[in-house]
């Protein structure tokens, strides 16, 4: 790590209490305290949030755009999954 | 000495109360807030109970899948078994959060220590079993999630709403079931009313005990643990489930049932209370086989752990290798 390349942290601010904490952007830190303190300064400057996480973007694993096909495309031919897909007879108030 | 610990309750005590202050004003406990060690072992409980029944669960309805009369209703029941185990993991992470371990809450599932809703301690004898199941036991859970989806406990509150989106498809293709069989043949509908005679009141049981005698209720409403008493979600299932009766055309299992217009709710018969606490005590017709059956798929998946620990390790060394 140089000064030019400092690591690379993705950021997620949680709103308020109770809901997830979503994520909002990306900064450079020279670690964990540090880019919380970064995130603090730079994504919650209009009080956007109650929380912060911090993650190395390198820990972050995740699907490929191309791998879609056979990551997703298996629930397509499922509609049963849905509760739409039985119909609810009119006489039937509520369920 | 004397005077630290003073100072320790006194700061206990205005932690308690910013604790309660938050609550009051219906704002979501988060993991890394401060919460009394009560509120804490509380939730551990009910939501590893509710963890465990979703995984339970999948036993009385995973008997029928290889016997279900289509392809496509062996499809859907296979799904929503695979929703129950789904909703066990999103649960046992929640309460992992609590600083419970996922192996701690298997043992005391294991060795009853903890429990599990006891209607999965009833046999699923029939086909008219996976339809009164579906539509009356997910139709009760439902009741009493929709509620928890407000719970205090943000972990809790936010795994409520993922899993209440899912349930719906569970009581929908149950009431798909005994729609068909009700309106089917003679025999097909006697099957129904059977399913439906054996299963409505252990559904009614899942509410738990009366409020009069719940041990933890006042402390849960006050915490907002619970969003409604156990009596109070009881009232609205039975009330919603009459239109859902009728439709069908089977006889209602309770014969005291009547409208009250004072009340604007049914009155209904007394439950079978013995039974309630019998089963929850271990004594229904399945409770050894469910536990048995859960610590034998334990045990027959140890080898898959140990190879995903083998494969980490192997890849780890590789890893070390490459870089000297």
């Amino acid at each position: 790590m140089t000064i030019e390349k400092l690591e690379l942290f993705e950021v997620f601010v949680r709103p308020k209490r109770g809901l997830d904490h979503k994520h909002v952007g990306s900064l450079h830190a020279e670690g964990r305290e540090q880019a919380l303190e970064y995130a603090r300064d730079v994504y919650t400057r209009r009080t956007e949030g109650i929380s912060i996480w911090v993650v190395k973007s390198q820990d972050i694993s995740a699907s490929q755009e191309d791998d879609n096909e056979c990551f997703f495309d298996p629930s397509d031919d499922k509609p049963y999954r849905h509760a739409t897909y039985y119909p609810l007879p009119k006489e039937i108030s509520t369920m | 000495m004397v005077n630290k610990m003073i100072t320790n309750t006194a700061q206990e005590t205005e932690l308690e109360r910013l604790f309660q202050a938050k609550i009051d004003t219906e704002q979501k406990i988060e993991p890394k807030d401060w919460m009394p060690d009560a509120y804490r072992q509380n939730l551990i409980r009910q939501m590893s109970q509710h963890a465990h029944s979703e995984v339970i669960g999948m036993q009385p309805e995973g008997n029928w899948i290889t016997r279900a009369p289509s392809l496509r209703r062996k499809a859907v029941l296979l799904s929503k078994v695979q929703d129950e185990a789904g909703h066990g993991l999103y649960l046992y992470s929640a309460t992992e959060t609590l600083g419970i371990s996922r192996a701690e809450m298997i043992t005391a599932l294991q060795t009853g220590t903890a429990k599990y809703a006891s209607i999965f301690n009833y046999p699923t004898q029939t086909w008219g079993d996976m339809g009164a199941i579906g539509w009356l036991v997910d139709g009760a859970a439902i009741c009493n999630q929709v509620s928890l989806q407000r719970t205090s406990y943000g972990p809790y509150a936010r795994s409520m709403i993922r899993i209440c989106k899912e349930e719906s498809f569970h009581q929908r293709q149950g009431y798909q079931i005994m729609i068909e069989l009700a309106h089917g043949t003679p025999a097909q509908k006697e099957m129904a009313q059977d399913s439906l005679n054996r299963f409505y009141w252990p559904s009614l049981m899942m509410f738990g005990p009366h409020d009069s005698e719940s041990a933890h209720l006042a402390r849960s409403m006050k915490w907002k643990i619970k969003r409604e008493t156990n009596d109070d979600l009881r009232q609205k299932f039975i009330n919603q489930t009459v239109s859902q009766i009728n439709y069908l055309g089977l006889d209602h299992p309770d014969k005291a049932l009547q409208w009250n217009e004072e009340r604007g709710h049914y009155d209904s018969s007394e439950l079978n209370w013995d039974e309630f606490y019998s089963v929850i005590n271990g004594n229904g017709h399945c409770n050894r086989q469910r536990i048995q059956h859960h610590v034998k798929a334990h045990e027959e998946g140890a080898w898959v752990r140990e190879a995903t620990a083998a494969y980490n390790l192997k890849k780890q060394l590789k890893l070390a290798r490459d870089a000297a």
